[in-house]
């Protein structure tokens, strides 16, 4: 049994949605401070690959990172190439997976109460310690819900992975391109595995969900 | 002097202007909601950036826009108190009011000073409670005791009991002003309840549309609140405008009665104000004869409307209160307002 595309899939899922964490929550961060007609533009365009096909997706991605593109070309230089390779799933995962973690922080920091972190403020507390001990502390639970609801589009994510690094058993195969792969060369057993392993994992991640937003809700219960 | 503030700032279309001085006392700014006494105490606190003018507290420039000086609310020194008391809802009181002590590095002082604060402000048995926890005035306590350990140099409170009903009002009140007492430094508070600000403040200011009015004394205010802004704010019911027509004297057209005044009047006057509770049924001055509309009746007062004879139609009907021992059998045909009672309004 070859299990290299479920520990394929799970460092991609894992990396990106660490890079997604963090770029996700600054994002919304500092868009929540910027004019209205920015925030709105920016919105837009940070929010755009939620909603367009992968594939789409992918084909930027294939612009932009293509071993002819002048990004491309100048990653070479040091032997970084996203094509083909099993990091370039962490670059389609990331595209993908980064609006929902922006648009879930976004909702959780704009809940916030300010006077929170203006109370911290006068108090003398540095605006990073009150941004990791009150703030994030406050939105933990949505920013949570996102990390997972990253996580699992990261794991799941199909096009724009197929597009930019295709599938070389062993190599880039993830459990999604392979189950595409077994299935188009007739093997229904090993497509059907891969499939229960991927329904297996998606069971967990929104089993997951479920708990954080229960435990949200009684959270706000013991609070009124 | 403890703090000194001479501030403007435009928000849209609303426009700040303050400028007073808090010395070691107890001053209120006594304003409506939205009249911008919050954005006052944002401004001290480095909150909001006021657009001119200058903030010092004890000696240190907090602000001055032509120097360019703007500290961080960090290094102000400034103690606040939020309508809400702002509490980290996900740590416990202990930890809430250890946030204020992070300025002492010496582990043996932050514990001694943290169990002297949870003994002052009667937190020992809340002290692993989370704020959701807590009741209003232990939530209040828990935040008053996180900003006292911070040592502030002036303490800011804002609106600190319209979060709580009335009987807890008033016992917090009492509370805070004992707590107080020998606090020792500068207290500015704002709120809207003219009761509130008799009941704790020595001095008051008065905020109307974003201008603060001379500061005055409290009981000094009341007894003469100077302005139309003031006699509505303080809790003045029967306003309405005047002329001067001798010394001593004033005609009230809405009424259309004269008034004699104790005190000389000015041509400059504006309004007179009568407060409900100062009209009586046998004073000799000012006694006019009045029809009853309607009574209502109040825990411990009787609320009347009444109309002076020959009262422009168009005028609103006038307040009187009494309290319930005081009731006649019959109801006067009359009333009269002793001359020291008129407020003359500029």
């Amino acid at each position: 049994m070859d299990w290299y595309p479920l520990l394929n899939s799970l460092r991609i899922a894992a990396l990106s949605c660490v890079i997604v964490f963090f770029a996700g929550i600054f994002a919304a961060y500092y868009a929540a401070k910027l004019p209205r007609m920015v925030k709105g533009i920016l919105d837009v365009i940070l929010t755009l690959p939620m909603v367009l096909p992968p594939t789409v997706c992918g084909y930027f991605l294939l612009l932009l990172l293509g071993t002819r593109r002048p990004l491309g070309k100048f990653l070479m230089q040091w032997g970084i190439k996203f094509v083909m390779n099993w990091y370039g799933g962490i670059a389609a995962a990331v595209l993908v997976a980064f609006p929902l973690m922006y648009r879930t922080a976004r909702g959780a920091f704009e809940s916030f109460d300010e006077n929170l972190a203006w109370s911290g403020q006068t108090l003398g507390l540095s605006n990073t310690w009150i941004f990791w001990h009150v703030r994030m502390s406050a939105c933990r639970q949505g920013i949570l819900a996102g990390t997972v609801l990253a996580f699992a589009r990261a794991l799941g994510e199909y096009g724009a992975t197929s597009m930019l690094i295709g599938y070389t058993p062993g190599k880039t195969a993830t459990v999604s391109t392979t189950v595409y792969q077994l299935w188009r060369t007739n093997d229904e057993a090993g497509a059907f595995f891969w499939v229960m392993v991927n329904l297996a994992i998606s069971a967990v991640v929104l089993l997951t969900v479920n708990l954080l937003e229960e435990k949200q809700k009684n959270g706000i219960r013991s609070r009124y | 002097m403890a703090l000194e503030v001479d501030i403007e700032k435009q928000a849209g279309n609303f426009h700040l202007q303050a400028a007073f001085t808090c010395e070691r006392e107890f001053l209120g700014i006594l304003g409506a909601s939205g009249c911008g006494k919050s954005m006052t105490l944002k401004c001290i606190a480095g909150i909001e950036r006021p657009d001119r003018g200058r903030i010092v507290l004890d000696g240190n420039v907090l602000f001055d826009s032509e120097k360019k000086i703007d500290l961080p609310p960090q290094k102000r020194h400034v103690g606040y108190l939020f309508q809400n008391y702002a509490l980290f809802p996900n740590m416990t009181v202990r930890q809430n009011i250890l946030c204020g002590l992070h300025h002492v590095k010496d582990a043996r002082t932050r514990e001694e000073e943290l169990q002297r604060v949870l003994e002052l402000l009667q937190l020992k048995e809340n002290a692993s409670l989370k704020p959701a926890q807590l009741s209003g005035g232990q939530a209040q306590r828990a935040a008053l005791g996180r900003i006292l350990v911070n040592r502030p140099a002036i303490l800011m409170l804002d609106e600190p009991f319209s979060a709580l009903d009335a009987y807890l009002r008033l016992r917090l009140q009492m509370e805070l002003k004992n707590v107080l007492a020998n606090y020792g430094k500068g207290v500015l508070m704002v709120t809207h309840d003219r009761d509130e600000a008799f009941r704790m403040c020595d001095r008051i200011g008065i905020m109307e549309k974003g201008k603060m009015l001379a500061v005055k004394g409290t009981k000094a205010l009341f007894a003469d609140p100077g302005t139309r802004e003031a006699a509505v704010l303080t809790g003045c019911k029967n306003i309405a405008q005047a002329e001067k027509t001798g010394e001593k004297e004033v005609f009230v057209p809405d009424w259309n009665i004269r008034l004699t005044t104790a005190k000389p009047v000015k041509e400059a006057l504006k309004a007179v104000g009568i407060r409900a509770h100062y009209f009586h049924p046998n004073a000799p001055h000012n006694n006019y004869p009045v029809t009853i509309l309607r009574e209502m009746e109040e825990p411990f007062e009787w609320v009347t409307e009444f109309r002076y004879e020959g009262q422009d139609p168009a005028s609103p009907p006038l307040w009187w209160r009494y309290s319930k021992e005081k009731r006649p059998s019959v109801m006067p045909g009359q009333l009269g307002i002793a001359p020291a009672n008129i407020l003359l309004l500029y």
